[in-house]
């Protein structure tokens, strides 16, 4: 048997029983720690925000109310489900599935930790490591969208349509930019495989990271990018309670709306994981040799854990985007960004490494002169803008 | 204004992102309600009461007189013959039925004003749930006052220290005309357990706190103001909780030993 050049080592000897053996214990505890840790991140949200808020939040259910999802969760299981009369019953019914699905199988893709041997088999710890990873995650998500655009559309009623029309423009929108961030990081790792990006990352702490080797803008874009393609505040006008009663999921209750809640959350703590491999060295970081296998779930579990905080605190500080302004900053901000920085990073990659800090200046340079151009007629104009701008 | 500023200003949202962080590291004034009760208003509208005179009778004479104030049309009252061998209010009528729905009162305290002999009144008690539409009507039975002059305590009804002490605080409040000369003077018949209840003074400030159970609006006003007088930790929101709780603590203790005097 060669040894395969790419992906998990662990087949690296053909596919036997104690092999399939290791992916089903994989898969089942990422199944498990994925279900616990978003009952988790729904406590954690809730008790941030309210804190950020001045309230107390969840403190009934378990020590500092931690089982109040386990709680919600039980009482939305025994809730009757109601099925719409004018729905579609088939795509009804489909639709959470559509949503929940990607969520969980989009996460297999993000590595957790290092590389590990358990008697004699050395393999690495996260689901799956396809050649082609990144592309997944672009595929899945762009599948769950079909979740939310099918729930509003089978419902039957008015302001779950409106509610997904919004979700799909949406979230189309922010997938130009997203792709174009995530190319960036191909560029610079070589390499479409989640392993390998985080591979390609972990010479030094934090220098080497994407974060810094990419110029610290694409790090910021993805992040709002994958806020909006979350459709987490402010990008959240897909389930405005105050326009749209609750967006996509009107109509669903009982074990359907868990299904799409279970999605949301589960979507935000993936898409945090894949801040941190794309841009943040995933688990890289230092170790010691103490339970040395240890240490880089830390260091990612960490790293993810700074992402979901700030989501909540995104949450928390802004208000929610009107819809022409969603447009504006995908379409004329966003992409045009993206696009310059990619130019950017290639032609650091291509030419000489000056060459791309020289695009990098002229293109900063050329951004805070259309600024200051923009200010200065905006103050010319005679039209009394003065005061709009001061 | 250069080039700078108009960046601070785009840039401005950001502000939002330090005032929830700051949020964080403050107290909270939550009260944790079912656990930590405040004080209630002396003048609360409660759960009604039916008051009995001191020798025993029945203040309510059955004149209807509630029962046709009543904006919700909550309470049910027939008038009956007083019996002449034992008369149950003195007088020639009593309340021979009389019932309030609990689903239906809003507790406008119009009755209490309406009535002519001060039989009803409202106690401070706001905190009964039921679980049946039948104990959601309270009979004359659980609304008359005890041999003590004490409201009945039901077993739905989460009695707190002093929420039977002061049933008939509006009677006492005002002077029935509302004129200014009455000030201080009683212009009420005693009740069952306290015999004639003490007057609040109105603007004179002469008032017995104790007696009456009022809290002076100077001691309400004063969680807000003279802040720069207080120890830094005394001030604000945090300080004023801290004062109310002890005030509520110091009520506690006031109320604990049995303050009623036989009448």
């Amino acid at each position: 048997m060669t040894h395969l050049a790419i992906g998990d080592p662990l087949f690296s000897n053909g596919v036997h029983w104690a092999q399939l053996l290791i992916v089903v214990i994989k898969v089942l505890v990422a199944f498990g720690v994925l279900l616990v840790s978003v009952m988790l991140m729904i406590w954690f949200e809730r008790k941030v925000i309210s804190d950020m808020q001045a309230r107390i939040g969840p403190n009934r259910a378990g020590p500092f109310g931690i089982l109040q999802t386990l709680a919600d969760g039980v009482k939305l299981f025994f809730k009757e489900d109601l099925l719409p009369e004018r729905s579609d019953r088939f795509v009804f019914k489909l639709a959470p599935y559509l949503s929940l699905v990607p969520a969980f199988v989009a996460f297999a893709i993000v590595p957790v930790g290092g590389v590990v041997t358990v008697a004699h088999h050395t393999f690495e710890l996260q689901v799956a490591d396809p050649p082609i990873g990144i592309l997944l995650l672009l595929a899945l998500s762009s599948i769950s969208v079909y979740g939310v655009m099918l729930a509003g559309w089978s419902s039957g009623s008015k302001y779950p349509l409106l509610g997904s029309v919004r979700a799909s423009a949406q979230m189309i929108s922010y997938e130009a930019a997203l792709g174009m961030t995530v190319i960036m990081v191909v560029l610079l790792a070589g390499t479409l495989s989640t392993r390998g990006i985080v591979d390609a990352q972990a010479h030094t702490f934090f220098v080497s990271w994407n974060v810094i080797r990419t110029g610290v803008v694409p790090f910021f874009l993805f992040m709002i990018a994958i806020t909006a393609e979350l459709n987490r505040p402010p990008f959240d006008l897909v389930e405005a309670e105050q326009e749209l009663v609750g967006g996509f999921h009107t109509e669903y209750s009982s074990i359907r709306f868990a299904m799409f809640f279970l999605a949301e959350f589960m979507n935000t703590i993936t898409m945090s994981a894949v801040i941190v491999t794309l841009f943040l060295g995933g688990p890289d970081g230092p170790r010691f040799h103490f339970v040395s296998w240890l240490w880089p779930i830390l260091w990612f579990l960490g790293k993810t854990l700074v992402f979901l905080f700030v989501y909540v605190w995104l949450r928390a500080a802004l208000p929610r985007l009107r819809y022409d302004q969603l447009m504006d900053l995908g379409w004329k901000v966003l992409i045009p960004l993206s696009l310059f920085w990619v130019l950017v990073v290639a032609s650091a990659l291509v030419g000489a490494s000056w060459f791309g800090i020289v695009i990098a200046v002229l293109v900063v340079a050329g951004g805070l002169l259309l600024r200051a151009v923009r200010v200065g007629s905006l103050r010319n104009d005679g039209l009394g803008s003065e005061e709009v701008i001061a | 204004m250069g080039l700078l500023d108009g960046i601070k200003e785009d840039m401005a949202f950001l502000g939002g992102f330090k005032v929830t962080l700051e949020q964080m590291t403050k107290t909270r004034v939550t009260w944790q309600y079912p656990i930590e009760k405040k004080p209630k208003p002396v003048r609360q509208h409660g759960r009604h009461v039916l008051n009995r005179y001191e020798d025993g009778m029945e203040k309510c004479i059955g004149c209807e007189l509630c029962a046709g104030v009543c904006p919700a049309d909550c309470i049910y009252v027939r008038g009956a013959d007083n019996p002449p061998a034992e008369p149950v209010s003195p007088g020639e009528r009593y309340g021979f039925v009389y019932e309030i729905n609990y689903l239906r009162c809003i507790h406008c305290d119009m009755c209490v004003e309406a009535c002519p002999t001060e039989a009803i009144t409202e106690s401070k008690l706001f905190e009964f749930s039921f679980t049946n539409r039948a104990d959601a009507i309270y009979t004359k039975n659980e609304l008359l006052v005890d041999d003590d002059g004490k409201p009945k305590q039901l077993p739905w009804e989460d009695w707190r220290p002093g929420d039977d002490a002061h049933t008939s605080a509006w009677m006492r409040a005002t002077a029935p005309g509302g004129a200014a000369a009455y000030e201080g003077k009683v212009q009420w018949s005693g009740e069952l357990g306290y015999g004639v209840r003490a007057p609040e003074a109105g603007q004179s400030g002469v008032r017995d706190d104790a007696l009456t159970g009022i809290r002076s609006l100077r001691d309400v006003l004063q969680l807000h103001i003279d802040d720069a007088e207080r120890e830094p930790g005394d001030r604000g929101v945090p300080g004023a909780l801290k004062r109310l709780r002890r005030r509520v603590e110091l009520q506690k203790e006031l109320l604990k030993p049995p303050s009623r005097r036989k009448g």
